[in-house]
């Protein structure tokens, strides 16, 4: 029923432009609402700087996009679904907010998203791990942009295997998140020929490390796979780092890593690591451009995070300028009949499930004999194609792609 | 020279001054009624709604803490529990009506709270906070590992449903009106409990408890009783927020939360019985202000200092230091 007033909004909303009616868009105003953990966990690698990032989208247009002014307004979700969910309500029925942008705990990620499709409105996901926001949770009013778990296991796994790490040792954090993350991981490595010889499921979250990682040691494995994320990770590489894992030659093959994670560790701790990562600042001329840019704001260099904020926010920008309109589903069939190409993602394309597909890298954190400065910190090893690297469509839950 | 007074004058006196106090106390309680329902009107629901939820949540809270004397902290056990019962049956069976699952919620919460009651009554002070602790952290590890609350990710799209399965809560106004008539009727019971010869009992057990076991009270099993009464009515606070935003997560379940109600009553004044509610409608207000504006960054921080000077500076919380001050000014 929504869904056929949502094909009908949108097909009445192409009609008038094709009947060359200017300016489709409501108050004159393009609001876009930044909804990211300010306080909590997550905010180096998204966070203020994030709202930055998209700062900076908006002017490179001028803070305007066909004549109606661009705002911005922001909050702090404070990790919590609650806060978020009542915030973005108020954005959405009261406020007249456009594109919510941001989004980083997957909880939080999901509880928005429904409250997009129940208001009509479109929503960019930049910082949220779970794949699950484009498959059983997918919404036609949002776009999971800059990475997930499954190219996170998929890229790092198949990679690292066809490097040479024909067995593995997975440490697990023992929840949701870090048992799907193991349970891909090891399909990963078996479909291309490695083992996994051990896993070991971890307390979420856990403070000490020792005893697990001199079991990881004494397993023998090539590889030793961290499933799971944040402190927990950070910790497992310290303590790793302590009893020289890597050094004794052993791979270690992080999971979910940021950038801010390596430069908080240090390259003499982290070094050696192997991970997926979305975008890396010092891949080209036009990233490091864009990296100055961003640092001579924050004084930091970006995550994937923010290149995925200021990129998407872009494309949404850009969307909005060529079909003159800001309702959700004509800007977002624009988006996805766009491709990508930018500092960001060159070739990326956003599929019907949601999900915008673009190439990964597997990186190496240096040596600190190899890191020339401060945030010198991945050697790109790979890249890992688009398709290799997400979730194939034909495995797809999400109900819009079997519609298609 | 000394006027003959009659004992029936100062009965009169005394009932007259009584009603002249309840004419008061009704006066008051109108106001706040006529206000609350024209809330919505002027003022966002849902936002009104996650008021009254933490309200309702810390009034329960109050119940045991500010007139009983016992410091739990795991309530937010009771709070998740009912939260995640609530919206799994919603979610599992449409024919279920929207209040038989909140109730189901309740009653799962009140009988967790006996088992809480029961293993912790026995210690005191902080080892009764500490074993409360313990097992609110064993409920958050079983929500965690249990697929059915789907983990970190949360609870999503519970359904609002219909009100007795003709009123449909999926309209903002309909569901406040529903939540604040919970909200009341919860308020008048502990009310009522608190003013009751029950009541007394718990607030003798608060000053001193040898006396109260020396006057023949059965301390304990009041204690449980009260345990029971507030595990209740917190899990009911979270069953109502599990409709209200449709989710539940695991920061229903988390120690934080625990915290977050002790903050809220001692804000607003623990041992009175609005003081929990203007805590809550305060730390709300404060969370969501300053997350909207340029202290975001700073929202936990500023927390802890109110915090901080409430129990340095004004240990009766709002509430109780303006009863303070019209007593010792007005009265």
């Amino acid at each position: 029923m929504t869904m056929m007033k949502k094909l009908l909004t949108s097909a009445v909303a192409s009609a008038l432009m094709v009947g060359g009616a200017q300016a489709d868009i409501s108050d004159n105003t393009i609001k876009i609402g930044y909804l990211a953990d300010m306080s909590g966990t997550y905010r180096d690698l998204a966070g203020p700087n994030g709202l930055a990032a998209l700062n900076m989208a908006v002017e490179d247009f001028g803070g305007k996009v066909n004549g109606a002014k661009i705002e911005v307004v922001s909050a702090d979700d404070r990790n919590s679904p609650d806060v978020a969910s009542s915030t973005v309500r108020r954005w959405l029925e009261n406020d007249d907010v456009d594109l919510v942008a941001g989004l980083v705990a997957s909880s939080v990620s999901i509880a928005v998203s429904d409250i997009l499709e129940e208001n009509d409105k479109l929503g960019i996901v930049s910082g949220s791990a779970a794949s699950s926001i484009t498959n059983e949770h997918c919404t036609p009013n949002h776009i999971h942009y800059v990475y997930d778990t499954y190219p996170l296991a998929n890229g790092t796994a198949s990679a690292v295997v066809k490097e040479g790490g024909k067995s593995w040792f997975i440490l697990t954090a023992d929840y949701a998140f870090g048992h799907a993350l193991e349970s891909d991981v090891t399909r990963v490595v078996e479909a291309n020929g490695g083992e996994v010889i051990g896993t070991l499921r971890h307390p979420f979250p856990t403070p000490d490390f020792s005893s697990f990682i001199l079991q990881a040691q004494a397993s023998g494995a090539d590889v030793v796979a961290l499933a799971n994320a944040g402190a927990d990770t950070t910790n497992a590489i310290n303590t790793a780092s302590e009893f020289g894992i890597t050094q004794s030659g052993q791979t270690l093959a992080a999971l979910l890593l940021f950038l801010t994670d390596v430069h908080a560790l240090g390259v003499e701790a982290a070094q050696g690591i192997q991970l997926t990562t979305g975008w890396y600042w010092d891949m080209n001329d036009e990233t490091r451009a864009w990296s100055d840019r961003f640092m001579e704001k924050t004084g930091v260099r970006p995550t994937m995070v923010h290149a995925g904020i200021y990129s998407s926010t872009l494309q949404y920008l850009k969307a909005v300028e060529a079909t003159g309109s800001d309702d959700a589903q004509t800007v977002r069939k624009h988006m996805m009949e766009t491709p990508i190409n930018d500092m960001f993602a060159k070739n990326g394309r956003i599929r019907a499930d949601g999900r915008m597909v673009h190439d990964m890298y597997l990186a190496e954190v240096k040596t600190p004999a190899e890191s020339k400065s401060e945030w010198d910190l991945y050697k790109i090893l790979r890249t890992i194609p688009a398709d290799e690297a997400y979730r194939p469509l034909s495995e797809s839950k999400c109900p819009l792609v079997s519609s298609k | 020279m000394t006027q003959p007074v009659n004992p029936a004058d100062i009965h009169n006196t005394i009932l007259a001054q009584q009603k002249a106090e309840d004419r008061k106390k009704l006066a008051i309680n109108t106001v706040f009624i006529a206000i609350l329902l024209v809330a919505p009107f002027v003022l966002y629901p849902v936002f009104l709604m996650k008021i009254l939820c933490f309200a309702l949540f810390a009034v329960a809270f109050n119940l045991l803490f500010g007139f009983t004397g016992l410091l739990s902290f795991g309530h937010a056990a009771f709070l998740a529990t009912g939260g995640y019962t609530t919206g799994y049956l919603l979610s599992q069976h449409s024919g279920l009506t929207t209040e038989l699952g909140i109730l189901a919620g309740t009653l799962v919460a009140t009988v967790l709270g006996l088992a809480f009651a029961l293993l912790s009554i026995r210690r005191q002070g902080i080892y009764f906070a500490m074993v409360t602790l313990a097992l609110s952290q064993l409920v958050f590890f079983f929500y965690v590992q249990s697929p059915f609350t789907g983990g970190e990710d949360g609870m999503h799209g519970i359904p609002r449903g219909e009100l007795f399965g003709l009123i449909s809560l999926e309209d903002n106004h309909n569901m406040y009106y529903f939540v604040l008539a919970v909200f009341i009727a919860c308020y008048v019971l502990v009310q009522r409990v608190v003013s009751s010869p029950f009541g007394q009992v718990l607030r003798a057990i608060k000053q001193n408890e040898p006396r109260a076991v020396s006057l023949g009270y059965n301390v304990d099993r009041h204690k449980v009783l009260a345990f029971v009464i507030s595990a209740a009515l917190a899990g009911l606070a979270g069953s109502l927020k599990s409709v209200v935003f449709q989710l539940a997560s695991l920061n229903d379940a988390h120690w934080h939360m625990s915290g977050e109600v002790i903050l809220m009553t001692l804000v607003g004044g623990m041992g009175t019985l609005l003081g929990p509610v203007v805590g809550a409608t305060f730390v709300v207000n404060v969370e969501y202000q300053l997350s909207q504006g340029p202290l975001r960054d700073w929202v936990d921080p500023i927390l802890g200092g109110i915090f901080v000077l409430t129990v340095l500076a004004f240990r009766n919380g709002i509430v109780g230091e303006i009863q303070k001050f019209v007593r010792r000014n007005l009265g």
